[in-house]
């Protein structure tokens, strides 16, 4: 039995998850809220994860059952936003040294493949990672997540979320992306620009355009706010150009299987996806609820590292930006 | 006879990203048949103008290219009814990428030749972009190597021209290159230097290059690319 506890806390969201061979234990989260029209600066966002840290690991312990001698392995997550990060990673390195156990630093795009393939079993399917950050597609090949197709700037979160603070009215709880699907129940189709190039995406230049659009097309009553968050994310562009990009990756992998991870991957998203899916005969997998960051994908990413005889040295536990495809897969074959 | 009853007799090669590909005969020569169907996941008036638009393009493109000298096939017919593009069949032909992947299996003496390949692929895609057209999707799926008759050595063959557009813009340039740089490294695993040479070529095939060489640098550090908050 591999017992491993997982630190997440790489941008708003602070979690610890507890994973003994396969099964979640306990996953307790927090996030920090804005209020709406703002987004959340790495300092604060630090201050919120340092208040609640502890309250957090106490309940990720208390739920399990487990004391902390009862641990093989403690995994921390990078990259991500610096503030935050270096905060989770110090209570990491704290109690890992307080419970004697190991240290392990684990690839927080790598926690949502993992988590994903635990929960829904998927065997080797193309990933699309998809959140405030990040908008990646991944296979994996010769012991590496390769990263086929990605946005060449802003990630699809991003662009969501500095659209919600175009719009104003858009609350931050519990995502701006959430509320931007409740709000989209408009029915005028707004064209905007759509960038497919290749397996890559663009969003900056729709952001931009909306930015600009939305207040002369708002107050000129040429559309309403429930439009322009249809056309934007349902139905219309942006997902449309995911779900593009991934199906081009799968083309060109020949791939059957498709996996959605991050906070982005809402129920319209998995729709659209699934349609795509089924014009092409394959199957798509997704993750609902640990799809957003939390604790017990970082433990799961660390179950499978520890186990493959990976762990982190002390002194080699800093926090630093790298990419998905620079880790080496040593548990897969 | 009907474009849909038409292919409803025709051979279906496969289903790829945007389109379905038939094998048929076109007035007694070999042809191959694009046909890109309505995709239901996406919102109707959106569908039907990027099909459209993408039909147009690539017809537009292919056509640019072969005027230019640029191997590319060539167009029978269009139906922009069904967003059908019937074109030649580019017999006695591999995919770049099927090529790289067995001359990476089979050791011997591979390495001179996979960089001669590369460096057909930098003069091509230099001429192309010479000719303002980005392709929009370079991958080395679609690129074909036709093989000559006899000894003849083989013609490097673009296709899918589906995201492609006019511009002579180096930006536009450098973003075809880079796409094809992240296709091509994530595709062939350690053939680094083999696209190196590509680019060299490049860069020595067109004396517009210098820009688009410096554009796809800028390309390779925007946004957050290297960095992974969320």
């Amino acid at each position: 039995m591999t017992v491993v506890i997982g630190f997440e806390g790489s941008a708003n969201k602070i979690g610890v998850g507890i994973i003994r061979d396969g099964e979640v234990l306990s996953n307790p989260r927090r996030t920090y809220i804005t209020p709406p029209g703002q987004g959340f600066l790495p300092s604060d966002t630090a201050r919120h994860h340092r208040a609640v840290v502890l309250t957090v690991l106490k309940e990720a312990l208390d739920q399990a059952g487990l004391q902390p001698a009862d641990i093989d392995c403690v995994a921390y997550t990078k990259p991500g936003m610096g503030a935050p990060l270096v905060t989770v990673a110090l209570v990491a390195r704290t109690v890992a040294q307080l419970w004697g156990k190991p240290l392990l630093g684990v690839n927080h795009c790598i926690g949502h493949i993992e988590m994903g393939r635990l929960i829904t079993r998927a065997n080797n399917p193309t990933v699309l990672y998809v959140s405030g950050g990040n908008t990646q597609v991944i296979a994996y090949s010769e012991r590496r997540y390769r990263i086929f197709g990605e946005t060449i700037d802003i990630a699809v979160g991003n662009c969501l979320d500095r659209f919600a603070r175009v719009l104003k009215q858009i609350s931050n709880d519990p995502s701006p992306g959430y509320n931007i699907e409740q709000m989209a129940k408009g029915s005028q189709y707004v064209e905007l620009p759509y960038t497919v190039k290749g397996m890559d995406v663009s969003f900056s230049g729709i952001l931009s355009y909306i930015e600009e659009a939305a207040h002369r097309l708002l107050t000129s009553d040429q559309c309403t706010a429930e439009d322009l968050c249809f056309s934007l994310q349902w139905q219309e562009t942006l997902f449309s150009m995911l779900v593009e990009i991934t199906e081009r990756a799968m083309a060109h992998c020949g791939s059957q299987e498709v996996l959605i991870v991050g906070g982005v991957g809402n129920l319209r998203l998995q729709e659209m996806m699934a349609v795509m899916c089924e014009e092409r005969g394959a199957k798509l997998f997704a993750t609902d609820e640990f799809c957003i960051d939390n604790g017990a994908m970082i433990a799961q990413a660390g179950w499978e590292m520890f186990r493959s005889g990976q762990v982190t040295e002390l002194e080699d536990s800093w926090v630093t930006q790298y990419r998905t495809d620079e880790v080496e897969v040593t548990w897969r074959p | 006879m009907a474009v849909p009853e038409f292919l409803s007799t025709a051979e279906l090669l496969k289903q790829g990203a945007e389109a379905r590909v038939y094998r048929a005969q076109f007035l007694g020569k070999p042809a191959i048949v694009k046909e890109r169907f309505p995709k239901r996941y996406r919102h109707s008036v959106l569908d039907e103008k990027l099909t459209h638009r993408r039909t147009v393009q690539e017809v537009r493109s292919i056509l640019r290219c072969r005027k230019a000298g640029i191997p590319a096939p060539v167009v029978y017919f269009v139906d922009y009814t069904s967003n059908c593009i019937f074109m030649e069949e580019i017999l006695r032909s591999t995919t770049v990428r099927d090529h790289i992947v067995g001359a990476q299996q089979s050791d011997a003496g591979n390495d001179v030749e996979l960089r001669l390949l590369a460096q057909r692929v930098g003069q091509t895609l230099a001429k192309m972009h010479d000719e303002d057209v980005i392709h929009g999707d370079l991958t080395t799926s679609n690129m074909l190597l036709r093989r000559g008759p006899q000894d003849k050595e083989s013609e490097l063959v673009l296709i899918d021209f589906g995201l492609s557009y006019i511009s002579a813009l180096p930006e536009d340039k450098g973003v075809d290159l880079y796409v094809l740089e992240k296709a091509f490294l994530s595709t062939h695993p350690n053939t680094e230097l083999v696209f190196e040479e590509l680019l060299k070529s490049y860069a020595a095939s067109s004396k517009r290059s210098p820009a688009v060489i410096k554009k796809l640098e800028e390309v390779r550090l925007r946004g957050r690319k290297r960095s992974m908050v969320g």
